[in-house]
């Protein structure tokens, strides 16, 4: 594996946002110019209950350092229920993430909600932080991805 | 006697388990209360002065030693506020402190009387010192 | 392999200031499946449009990106685009390079970087997306209320009168609900049967409405548009095309120490009975546990008086099966039952719900508008109120919440009250008097400063008899002094809750409920009279405590919901929505559970696949009912389940292109 010393490490950060509240305050953040890193990408999905533990393992697989899920607030979730479900299998994913080896702060579950831009940004700067002080993730990596 | 009400308000509420910030100021506590005329100080009076750290007045008055604990307003209330066990725990405060005995057992003799049930001292005793 | 066409917008200077949007577009060559790359000032211009309309004809494209603002500003707008130039409106993906880019970052390496990053996942999402056709239902013209009360005569009203039909189903012998038992309505004292009688009168006579009175609802299935009902219709033993009303069997019935429900069970009423004169319709039922000869087989005296002769002791219950297009909940209130307050009195007959007081200010009530104590029937000299009873509590035996009403209809009682008996001392004890509302502070000021009704501030803490009088013991927190009261009649200002068959109903409409059985809307504040449950609307109290005006306009706006959805001849869906593959699916019933909306039910079919051929049980995702949310798909523990158009293959492609 190569490591540019010389260069700045730039984390990789996998962002999924519930189409309704979380994707709609990025959009506000955006609107509002409220600038958070470039390194946090943005995956759209319906409601957070959408998200497959299994693409969060995916992205650590395929080199993320960080996945964050944002969704409506409890109570507030378009399909009434979803966000409830997304909390509690990210306590389960998360807990048996940080088992094994993927720290606990590599991962977030947070509530956003379509008027809350500034919440969002705010929660991005001090997610990507928070990932870059732990440095590059090596756990759970696929090896032959890897040139 | 110390002097930072604050502090022990605080100290009231973490003994008696009362969160004083459910009460909707009812008044349903008072309204039922036996010893009403008997207390300076009522059982909805006593919520919102130890919210407000306003001890000084409550473990002065009388009004700790007569109320009955019947529990009467802790059954009535009805945001489970609990203020006879918030009243019972500013009575300990006072008694808990050197020589704050509300019942000294010199005091016994002469209180006794024969149809006075044996029952009454001892519980006087226990609720009264410390 | 798809013909992928990427389109990168400058959005005049918005994206292309902080993105080189020349290289963005150039990178697109290297993802896969891409044919052709461009930019251009505004893409969502009319000439942008035209642009891309010709690319994908020139090109062949099966797929396009749009490398633009956010998908929500202009998905619509693109996948329309797609589908003038031929190409089916899913197979369009947005990279949303403003407002997740160009917006937030000012280095123009960065952003530029990022957007390629954002169009290659697109690209790579786009790669497995397919053409998706959202499916139709054909929507039955035909609207079910459940209550009769005026919620629901309101809400039949206005669909009928829009040109629909709407059946009415009520649990009780006559519609009118608990409006019909009040006196007077705050804040303008209008006689409550005044108004209410007419409209029950002009929701009979409406020829697109039909009144299944004695009725409740058995069962239901089916979707928004396509709903099947079975309604009970119970026996009344008289038939109801025969009866006239006369009311001749009720004069005659030797029967007659039934509780009268009408009037909250202050009188008794015979065992065959019509339950008020302006009953509607005007029919007599048979109390089967009040009725001699239904219990013991003598008797038969209606059956001879009756020159109708509509009496059939052996009616039994109908079960009548219809089809509905949408289902409005109209269940209503009830006082909340007193059993466990007995500190406050109500074991005594002089301690009365407000409910009770209604009917004893009533002229038609058991005592033609007389306050008297219902102990002695003498006149009371003082009456006291207690409000809150039971609201805003914590304990088991409370409701949380505020019931809204007691408020304006403690006033109302005590004005009324002065009003006839103006030597009468009035007392109302309150915690706060809440009278939000056009003209409700103002009518509560008039009991005070008018009628002189003494407010007194402080909960009742006991209510007991003495020597013949109820003693009120309260204390007054502003005097601060504790009061007791000898009161002659005492009214309890009950609180009020969801009706108890809401919770059956709710089950059956799949629809959502609240801890206090209160039906849930889909938007608290946009969507106030809808359930979440697509079809399913929502009137009156059943949602919320509410006044009558409040639950007029609220039945009124089900109604014009109703109307919009019945005006459509098809329902067109999303199209992106679950299903599961019948070849991998188990049937171990988890993702049903995990459905909001009741979308998926259980099939036993023939299933066909390399090497199989068998009946199996499995998945069937109603189209029509499921919104797309997704929870099903993470539930299955076996994969079968998957959400078109957020695919978990297309959801992977993405967090691959992203963190390459």
């Amino acid at each position: 594996m190569q490591v540019n010393e010389s260069k700045e490490f730039k984390p990789t950060i996998v962002a999924f946002c519930c189409n309704w509240c979380s994707y709609a305050g990025a959009d506000l953040a955006g609107s509002g110019r409220l600038s958070y890193p470039a390194d946090v990408k943005i995956i759209r999905v319906p409601c957070s209950c959408r998200v497959n533990p299994l693409f969060i393992l995916r992205a650590f697989e395929k080199g993320a350092d960080g996945v964050i899920m944002c969704g409506c607030h409890p109570g507030d979730c378009h399909y009434s229920t979803g966000n409830y479900y997304a909390r509690r299998r990210m306590t389960m994913l998360f807990s048996m993430l940080d088992y094994m080896g993927i720290e606990r702060e590599r991962t977030r579950v947070e509530w956003v909600s379509a008027a809350e831009g500034a919440k969002f940004a705010a929660t991005m700067n001090d997610f990507i932080e928070t990932v870059t002080k732990l440095g590059e993730n090596r756990k759970l990596r696929d090896l032959r991805c890897k040139k | 006697m110390t002097t930072n009400y604050k502090e022990q308000a605080e100290i009231i509420l973490q003994m008696s388990g009362v969160n004083p910030l459910k009460c909707m100021q009812c008044g349903k506590c008072s309204g039922a209360c036996p010893a009403y005329d008997a207390m300076e100080y009522h059982p909805h009076q006593f919520v919102s002065m130890v919210r407000r750290g306003n001890l000084e007045p409550l473990m002065k008055s009388e009004a700790i030693y007569n109320c009955l604990s019947c529990f009467a307003c802790v059954e009535r209330c009805p945001r489970d506020v609990k203020p006879a066990k918030l009243i019972e725990a500013v009575r300990l405060t006072v008694i808990r402190e050197q020589g704050m005995n509300k019942l000294k057992p010199e005091q016994i003799p002469c209180l006794m009387d024969e149809n006075l049930p044996q029952q009454a001292l001892v519980s006087a005793f226990r609720k009264y010192s410390k | 392999m798809q013909k992928i066409g990427v389109f990168v917008c400058w959005c005049g200077s918005n994206i292309a200031a902080t993105v080189d949007v020349k290289a963005v577009a150039e990178s697109a060559y290297s993802c896969p499946g891409v044919v052709y790359a461009t930019d251009y000032q505004y893409m969502c211009s009319e000439s942008g449009q035209t642009m891309i309309k010709q690319a994908i004809k020139e090109y062949g494209l099966t797929g396009i990106v749009i490398a633009s603002c956010s998908p929500r500003m202009h998905e619509t707008t693109f996948r329309k685009t797609a589908q003038a130039a031929g190409l089916n409106p899913y197979m369009v993906e947005i990279a949303n390079i403003r407002e997740q880019c160009s917006w937030i970052h000012k280095d123009m390496e960065v952003a530029t970087e990022k957007a390629k990053v954002l169009l290659r996942a697109a690209v790579a999402k786009l790669n497995l997306n397919k053409p998706l056709t959202a499916g139709t239902s054909p929507v039955t013209k035909r609207a079910l209320v459940i209550g009769g009360g005026i919620a629901g005569i309101q809400t039949a009203l206005d669909i009928a009168d829009a040109g629909y039909k709407v059946d009415i189903v009520e649990k009780k012998p006559t519609i009118g609900g608990k409006m019909a038992q009040l006196d007077k309505t705050f804040p303008t004292l209008d006689c409550s049967a005044c108004i209410l009688t007419p409209k029950m009168v002009d929701v009979a006579a409406n020829e697109n409405v039909k009144i299944y009175s004695y009725s409740e609802v058995e069962s239901v299935s089916g979707f928004v548009g396509n709903f099947t009902v079975k309604i009970r219709k119970k026996a009344r033993y008289v038939k109801e095309d025969l009866c006239t009303g006369c009311g001749a069997c009720t004069e005659k019935c030797p029967s007659k120490k039934a509780r009268n429900e009408f009037n909250m069970g202050l009188d008794t009423r015979p065992a065959i009975y019509i339950p008020f004169a302006q009953a509607v319709p005007k029919l007599a039922v048979i109390d089967p546990n009040a009725c001699i000869k239904l219990k013991t087989g003598k008797c038969g005296l209606c059956e001879r008086v009756c020159e109708a002769k509509a009496i059939d002791y052996t009616q039994k219950d109908e079960i009548i099966e219809e089809q509905y297009g949408a289902i409005v909940a109209a269940t209503g209130f009830n006082p909340i039952k007193l059993d466990k307050f007995g500190e406050l009195g109500y074991q005594y007959p002089d301690v009365v719900t407000s409910l009770e007081y209604e009917r004893l200010m009533n002229a038609a009530g058991p005592t033609k508008g007389h306050v008297v104590r219902p102990s002695d029937g003498k006149k009371p000299k003082r009456i006291v109120f207690i409000q809150c009873v039971g609201s805003r509590g914590q304990s088991c035996r409370d409701k949380s919440y505020c019931s809204k009403i007691c408020c304006m209809y403690t006033a109302k009682h005590a004005i009324l009250t002065k009003d006839h008996y103006p030597e009468m001392d009035v007392k109302v004890f309150y915690i706060d008097v809440r009278t939000p509302g056009k003209n409700f502070d103002e009518f509560y000021r008039r009991a005070v400063e008018e009628y002189g009704v003494e407010y007194i501030k402080g909960q009742v803490g006991k209510v007991y008899e003495e020597n013949g009088k109820m003693m009120v013991q309260g204390s007054d927190l502003l005097s601060n002094e504790q009061l007791t009261i000898p009161a002659d009649l005492v009214v309890l200002a009950t609180a009020i809750e969801p009706d108890e068959s809401a919770r059956s109903v709710a089950t059956m409409l799949t629809a959502s409920m609240d801890t206090n059985d209160f039906f849930t809307e889909a938007h608290a504040k946009l969507r106030p009279v809808e359930s979440p449950t697509a079809g399913i609307f929502l009137s009156g109290t059943c949602q919320g405590p509410k006044d009558v005006p409040e639950t007029v306009s609220q039945a009124s706006a089900a109604a014009a919901k109703v109307i919009g959805l019945l005006a459509k001849d098809y329902l067109t869906g999303n199209p992106c929505v679950a299903g599961a593959d019948p070849m991998i699916c188990n049937g171990c019933s988890q993702c049903a559970n995990v459905c909001p909306y009741g979308a998926i039910s259980y099939v036993e079919e023939e299933v066909r696949g390399p090497g199989v051929r068998e009946v199996r049980r499995f998945a069937r995702v109603n189209e029509a009912v499921c919104q797309g949310c997704g929870a099903c798909t993470v539930t299955c523990p076996s994969g079968a389940m998957d959400l078109k158009g957020f695919t978990n293959r297309q959801i992977m492609a993405e967090v691959d292109a992203i963190c390459k």
